[in-house]
């Protein structure tokens, strides 16, 4: 989003390719890493056709990614229907390489007496990463050009196109990653996972202080954002109050986040 | 960096251009246009709006090519593919809006798709260098700045012109476009881009302004030459006119 770019697609990704891993691992003799990589490759081509579609044509990536969206949604559940005849597929547990998987990015490790799921581990690493890419890194600079002004960034000899492509494949990526931290945990995937998981990027992205119109925006604004959205999801329920409230509080946070990003842009003239 | 390492060590940087033709479908933006441009000199291109100036300039910084004609560097012909190109041959431009992006701060802005690399596996910026470079830079056309980190916004219209061509000869240019470097600033900011345009010619740059302000371009200027619906109606030195003859011409 600091690109300028929108990717709504990653929910049915996350969902795609949770059943590309699962249908691939049960049903032929791969195994799960090597169905994991299989679906990687076809996860990344997505993405680069996302990218593609939105640079050749010039439209918003916000109308591209909504179809594709519906498109990756609708193959999703079609092709396990007719596979499996359903839409919930399980029984990853058994299979072969389902242990080291889960090792990886599932497991729990033990701090004083305290479970923590691996999970964690990964988010900060991801966190340091993209810290490290979009703040230290030539990459970094030229996404936040590109997302700023896109004819300034192309004068000044950055390969725009390949920046906004790459990065629909790096959301691709994520939303694979993602959906092989979900498979390993149930033990089997659902077509609809991942549903309204773009609204959730979207939302944790705005609250940690990213401008909608590209530019300008942080890593660990975003984290921050995505621990506001947990801790309010989880203690919304604590605070005693009805947890059909949790999606009012968030839209009210939604808009109000962007109305202060509102005032800051203001702030600086520009 | 090939190009300019042969051919910019010369103390006279020259772009000729032969017999320049251009057309937009049926729209003949430009018909056989030759002017030359040398080092240390000031060369101004006037014009009024839509007289075929911006498709000059989008030639010779390498955003078009030109249907027909020669277009020569230093004695050899150059067909530029992309702005990228003529800048590594050492012709950069500052556009009047595009020169740089606001939001960001000001030495990522001054290494805008140059970062200085510090490691060369993971492509890491060099930050102080960036920030330490931006500093000394600025300082050389009288711009002191505390912090670089602020972001460009903050800059005065003037300040951001003034960062774009010490950008632009930080990293090589010995021949510099200006489009309608002052047009949109106050008289108190034009001033200050002024002296510092006419500095240029001591660091014996090859300058070519593109302007519709002919008082101002007389004041600086050392040659004009004076475009009309895409046609070179005019070419004088700076002891052969006044400002006045060239307003005349460019009103007819």
């Amino acid at each position: 989003m600091i690109s300028g770019e929108f990717d709504l697609s990653i929910g049915s990704l996350i969902g795609f390719s949770g059943m590309s891993v699962t249908l691939l691992t049960t049903e032929t003799n791969l195994g799960m890493p090597l169905a994991s990589i299989l679906t990687l490759i076809i996860v990344l081509f997505i993405g680069y056709c996302n990218g593609i579609t939105v640079v050749k044509s010039g439209l918003p990536s916000f109308i591209i990614t909504l179809g594709s969206l519906f498109v990756i949604r609708g193959i999703t559940i079609a092709v396990s229907k007719i596979i499996t005849g359903r839409t919930q597929v399980g029984g990853l547990e058994e299979s072969k390489g389902y242990g080291i998987m889960s090792t990886i990015f599932s497991n729990s490790f033990t701090i004083s007496g305290t479970d923590f799921p691996i999970s964690i581990l990964w988010w900060l690493f991801f966190g340091v990463f993209g810290y490290l890419l979009l703040k230290h890194s030539q990459v970094g600079n030229w996404i936040f050009a590109t997302g700023a002004s896109k004819e300034s960034a192309e004068l000044m000899g950055i390969p725009v196109h390949n920046v906004r492509t790459s990065l629909f494949m790096l959301t691709a990526f994520c939303a694979w990653f993602i959906a092989i931290t979900q498979i390993t945990t149930f033990g089997g995937a659902d077509v609809l996972r991942g549903e309204q998981k773009e609204f959730i990027a979207i939302i944790a992205v705005v609250i940690g202080g990213t401008l909608l119109t590209g530019g300008y925006g942080s890593i660990l604004g975003t984290m921050i954002g995505a621990l506001i959205f947990g801790i309010v999801k989880q203690g919304i329920i604590f605070a005693g109050a009805d947890a059909d409230w949790f999606q009012v509080f968030m839209g009210a946070m939604l808009i109000s986040a962007v109305l202060v990003n509102g005032i800051f842009r203001k702030k600086y003239a520009y | 960096m090939a190009f300019l390492e042969r051919n910019m060590l010369t103390n006279n940087n020259q772009i000729v251009l032969k017999n320049i033709y251009k057309n937009f479908g049926n729209i003949n933006a430009l018909k056989n246009i030759s002017m030359s441009t040398n080092s240390g000199k000031i060369h101004c291109i006037l014009g009024d709006n839509g007289a075929g100036k911006s498709t000059l300039v989008n030639i010779v910084s390498g955003v078009f090519r030109a249907d027909q004609g020669k277009y020569v560097v230093n004695d050899d012909e150059v067909s530029f593919s992309n702005p990228r190109e003529a800048i590594e041959a050492g012709i950069s431009t500052v556009y009047q809006n595009l020169a740089i992006i606001p939001i960001m701060n000001i030495y990522r802005n001054f290494f805008l798709g140059n970062e200085p690399i510090h490691n060369n596996y993971l492509n890491m910026m060099d930050k102080e260098f960036a920030i330490d470079t931006t500093k000394k830079e600025l300082r050389k056309f009288d711009i002191s700045i505390d912090n670089p980190k602020r972001s460009a916004g903050t800059l005065s219209g003037g300040e951001r012109q003034i960062l774009a061509i010490a950008r632009a000869l930080y990293f090589g240019a010995k021949i510099l476009i200006l489009d309608e470097p002052t047009s949109a600033l106050g008289v108190k900011e034009s001033n200050k881009v002024v002296e510092q345009i006419i500095q240029l010619k001591n660091k014996n740059i090859n300058v070519i302004l593109v302007s519709h302000n002919i008082d101002q371009a007389f004041m600086i200027g050392d040659k004009f030459f004076i475009i009309k619906n895409g046609e070179l109606v005019g070419e004088f030195d700076k002891p052969d006119t006044s400002a006045n003859k060239l307003r005349t011409i460019l009103e007819k």
